[in-house]
């Protein structure tokens, strides 16, 4: 190929990646509306075909065989894990696809600096400087999204798990961690700090989400997620390459988007969630069962709970993170068609951290094909609950909490919650009186127009669907 | 050292659009969002292709192609489940499937 030629198609590839990146700026836009959504994924995924497509013409190619036989298998595995994972298992599959961004981001930085360290290509301190930010970004996320994994699919405790001396030992990694990698920005060649770098990285990864407890997941989901993004943009720095930066600068923002909203919505900082605030006020209240003592509450049965449904004008579902555990969402939509049938008034109640990431309970009912207009969203349905009839609560527990209003002690004090409280009557489904993940007690369960009716959300759902039908 | 100038401006300017751009996205679409821009971070995949495609040396050769192994399932993976979740939502109870 003669010069001019091959300067022709350097400027083709380079249009192309910018195609992409507005392909994806437009699919990004799309999102915006569940009318143009699935639209705008697509044109997402035209953009990345794109994008591909250009890169198999660059010239710096000289094989094919590995990268045919690399993305074959890769295809294959995500088509595998995207038409088999369960609904009720978002959060995992996304922690997971999280993980295998970052780590292709550390994979492709160690790859650039082989070449570098093997002396082929003189390094550059621009160069140098990103690829160590590459690698540590790409390891943190990789690492920390595969503890997330592990958490959520209860490989490992969900639980906040605090190591002795974390944030002594996580603070004086970070200061290694930044020493390292800046030796090596100066002095690439030693491979044995590499290593040690890629090594402490990956357990700054996981130092980093071990301490977080589930209900905060949604937090760690959402800030994961920009990291991939911004793991991505490096390896753009790395090699040069716009459509990278962007591409990756635009999931960057968008993850930290959806954090700030995570945090907000549980009326917490990030420095909080990330470092345990939370753990350790909770821990030194002497045990999380100690103020349930002496407190009274009202059990019901399905029965019941069927009459107190079928004889309201207006009802309001609160579904939680029981919810998924139960796979509960089609008996919930079922119970809502028979009450509408009955003329009675079905929406539901969705708070912004209900579930272990952002938008969990959507998805869910809307599998369970829940109309979305009436997924109704806190600061709109607050409002509604004093007009209701039955609100009925499943699986939620600190969301509905009114201590968050009241009680400046609480843990949970000055968290936006849902206002179920001021509805005629709350139906409660629970396993137990056992309290919620923050190990918080929860008043509303001993409200006197609270209504318990315990066991799994979905058997109890069910008995309730033939208790209606008797009605 | 210009080029990365450039980069930054590049970068930084991005980030603005991306703040723009999804600040509208309404709660009920979050987690198609995730997955989506999930699916677009992917875009890693671009750097393993080119790495995968030099001939080096063979623990760069195993990197590149791991590499490519992951980005890959990041893309198909994320476009794929965000199509599935979004396909289910609907404006009425349209029971066909």
């Amino acid at each position: 190929m003669n010069e001019s030629a091959s300067g022709i198609l350097d400027v083709a590839v380079g249009l192309a990646y910018l195609v992409a990146a507005s392909l994806f700026i437009v699919g990004l836009k799309r999102l915006s509306s569940p009318r143009t959504a699935r639209r705008g994924n697509l044109l997402g995924a035209i953009g990345m075909l794109i994008a591909i497509v250009a890169t198999l013409l660059n010239q710096e190619i000289v094989s094919f065989t590995w990268i045919v036989a690399g993305i074959l298998i890769g295809s294959a595995i995500g088509l595998w894990l995207a038409k088999n994972v369960k609904m009720t298992s978002m959060p995992q599959m996304v922690a997971l696809l999280n993980g295998f961004g970052g780590g292709a981001s550390q994979l492709v930085a160690g790859d650039e600096y082989l070449r570098y360290a093997a002396g082929t290509i003189s390094p550059s301190l621009d160069v140098q400087t990103t690829i160590m930010l590459s690698v540590i970004i790409g390891a943190i996320t990789f690492s920390g999204s595969i503890i997330a994994f592990a958490k959520l699919q209860e490989w490992v405790s969900g639980k906040t798990v605090v190591l002795p001396g974390q944030r002594f030992w996580a603070f004086a990694m970070f200061m290694v961690m930044l020493g390292i990698g800046g030796w090596l920005v100066i002095q690439p060649a030693d491979m044995t700090l590499y290593i040690a770098l890629n090594a402490i990285a990956l357990v700054m990864g996981i130092f980093f989400v071990m301490p977080i407890g589930g209900a905060d997941m949604p937090v760690v989901i959402s800030l994961l997620n920009s990291y991939s993004g911004l793991a991505a943009a490096m390896t753009g720095f790395v090699l040069k390459n716009n459509g990278l930066i962007i591409s990756g600068a635009l999931v960057g923002a968008s993850g930290i988007i959806l954090t700030k909203i995570m945090c907000d919505a549980m009326n917490r900082s990030l420095p909080n969630v990330l470092f345990g605030a939370f753990a350790g006020k909770t821990m030194g209240g002497g045990g999380p069962a100690a103020s349930a003592e002496g407190k009274t509450y009202r059990s019901v049965g399905p029965q019941d709970a069927a009459l107190l449904l079928a004889y309201a004008r207006k009802v309001i579902f609160v579904p939680g993170y029981g919810l998924a555990v139960s796979q509960a969402q089609h008996q919930v939509r079922e119970i809502g068609e028979m009450l509408q049938a009955r003329g009675i008034d079905v929406s539901y109640a969705i708070h912004p951290v209900a579930g272990r990431m952002p938008g969990h309970m959507n998805v869910l009912l809307a599998e369970a094909n829940v109309p979305y207009p009436q997924l109704i969203e806190m600061d709109q349905i607050n409002q509604d609950f004093e007009h209701t009839d039955v609100a009925v609560v499943i699986g939620a527990n600190d969301v509905v909490n009114p201590a968050a209003r009241h009680d400046k002690s609480s843990p949970i004090y000055g968290m936006p919650i849902l206002d179920v409280d001021k509805a005629q009557t709350v139906v409660v489904l629970k396993r137990s009186m056992a309290t919620g993940f923050a190990g918080i007690d929860n008043e509303l369960f001993y409200d006197e127009k609270t209504r318990m009716l315990f066991g799994d959300a979905r058997k109890s759902l069910l008995a309730v669907i033939q208790e209606l039908k008797n009605v | 050292m210009e080029g990365l100038l450039v980069s930054l401006y590049v970068f930084v300017l991005a980030i603005f659009v991306g703040f723009e751009v999804i600040s509208k996205v309404p709660q009920m679409l979050h987690t198609p969002l995730m997955s989506g821009s999930n699916a677009i971070s992917g875009i890693t995949i671009v750097g393993a292709v080119v790495v995968a495609g030099r001939v080096e040396s063979p623990v760069s050769t195993v990197l590149a192609v791991v590499a490519v192994v992951f980005a890959m399932i990041n893309v198909v993976g994320g476009f794929v489940v965000t199509d599935r979740m979004l396909q289910m939502f609907k404006a009425r109870g349209d029971t066909s499937k």
